[in-house]
């Protein structure tokens, strides 16, 4: 059986979106990990971009894409490589990425982590940051003086 | 696609570049295991959590220009940051000294952050992909190492009683080693020549003096007069490296073929 390469791909974008990042309940698709996607002759090759270089996810992340992939109708062969090519910034996380984020307690910074912090309880910007390192590293804590929650916001690597 | 080094012709400039990754790669490794000796006994709670990211960042950073040399030679990561001999290593000796209280950890971040972060522009500058974008995704992270740095050093250095002397004292004894960071071999000129590298590690030296001044300065330290002292990045190592190495590599060397 021979399945188009545009149905498969899209197959393959659609099956990417049901992995999850090890560390937060968001897809890689909506945290912008998928760089661009190949297919030809039933062999997928998949690019992803790291948000840290240093996670400690990151051989999971691919282990389970590549899973994924090989579940999949038609997939003769599937390759998943990180690439350096370019950054991973805060851009590339989804709408729907970032209201799963929002509903899991953490706060996200628009573009950049140096705009001012919101709290995701109550909204108040009086907040301070408690420490630039947090339970992951791509996590920083802080605490609400207006709500007296501490609470976390997700830290990119520096802006270049 | 060929790796990084095979894709270098020119025998004398591979073999270069490769000592040059080795020893950015081991500067990490070792470092990395240095501030990972604070886990569980930082100062506060958020320092401990701080110093054991930077470690495994450090660590991770390490792995990622291992795997570089790694994947070209056909050779494996865990071999290669386990499995040399110690005067097979390349980093300075900064980054090997024992953790000589949080002070001395402190000032060693700042000096190694701020040479840290030149050498990774300088990679990003070399032309030489996909360890260049490698190198300009790396200096992101560390510009957070240096922040945390620095307000420590504030910190202690504005501390009543002790504190001043206790940061000058550290940073006398970090300085010469801080300047063996710095120290010239003939891979350095193979890369000056060839253009892969585009500042000698004299002028690098000159700086990052300019650089870290103004940040000692202002927390009113003394900047040290003392000479380089020299010889890991020929693999001349202190009697400090032989003890992190045997604990480093204890579980590795346990089974070298074990699937992890």
């Amino acid at each position: 059986m021979t399945i188009a390469t545009d149905t498969l791909e899209r197959a393959v974008w659609d099956i990417l979106g049901t992995v999850e990042d090890p560390e937060l309940p968001i897809s890689i698709v909506d945290l912008g990990l998928v760089q661009d996607v190949r297919v030809e002759d039933g062999r997928v090759s998949v690019r992803l971009v790291p948000t840290w270089i240093a996670c400690p996810a990151l051989a999971l992340i691919r282990g389970r894409a590549r899973e994924a992939l090989l579940s999949l109708a038609g997939v003769r062969d599937a390759a998943v490589d990180y690439t350096y090519d370019e950054p991973w910034t805060l851009e590339r996380v989804t709408a729907r990425g970032r209201a799963q984020l929002a509903a899991h307690g953490l706060s996200v910074p628009r573009c950049r982590f140096a705009e001012p912090a919101v709290c995701p309880y109550c909204g108040s910007h009086d907040v301070v940051a408690e420490s630039l390192f947090g339970p992951t590293l791509c996590r920083a804590t802080y605490l609400c003086r207006s709500c007296q929650n501490p609470f976390e916001r997700f830290k990119p690597p520096a802006d270049a | 696609m060929p790796g990084v080094l095979t894709a270098i012709a020119d025998p004398s400039v591979r073999d270069a570049f490769r000592e040059w990754l080795l020893r950015i790669a081991d500067d990490e490794l070792v470092i990395g295991h240095r501030h990972s000796e604070w886990t569980g006994v930082g100062p506060d709670i958020e320092s401990d959590v701080a110093m054991s990211s930077i470690a495994q960042e450090e660590l991770g950073h390490g792995r990622a220009l291992y795997e570089q040399i790694a994947q070209d030679e056909g050779s494996d990561v865990d071999r290669l940051a386990f499995g040399r001999a110690p005067n097979e290593y390349r980093h300075a000796a900064l980054l090997e000294q024992e953790n000589d209280g949080w002070e001395y950890s402190i000032v060693r971040l700042v000096l190694y952050e701020a040479f840290e972060g030149a050498r990774l522009r300088l990679v990003a500058a070399s032309g030489q992909e996909p360890v260049a974008g490698l190198a300009r995704l790396l200096g992101r992270e560390e510009r957070y190492h240096g922040l945390f740095a620095e307000t420590w050093l504030t910190r202690l250095a504005g501390g009543a009683v002790d504190g001043p002397g206790r940061v000058q004292a550290a940073l006398d004894a970090a300085w010469p080693d801080a300047l063996g960071l710095f120290e010239a071999t003939p891979a350095d000129d193979v890369l000056l020549r060839a253009g892969v590298l585009t500042s000698s590690p004299a002028a690098q030296r000159e700086a990052w003096t300019d650089a870290v001044r103004p940040v000692l300065e202002s927390c009113a330290l003394t900047m040290p007069t003392a000479e380089a002292r020299e010889g890991g990045r020929r693999g001349v190592h202190t009697p400090a490296f032989g003890r992190l190495l045997a604990q480093m590599t204890e579980v590795w060397r346990s089974d070298p073929e074990a699937r992890w």
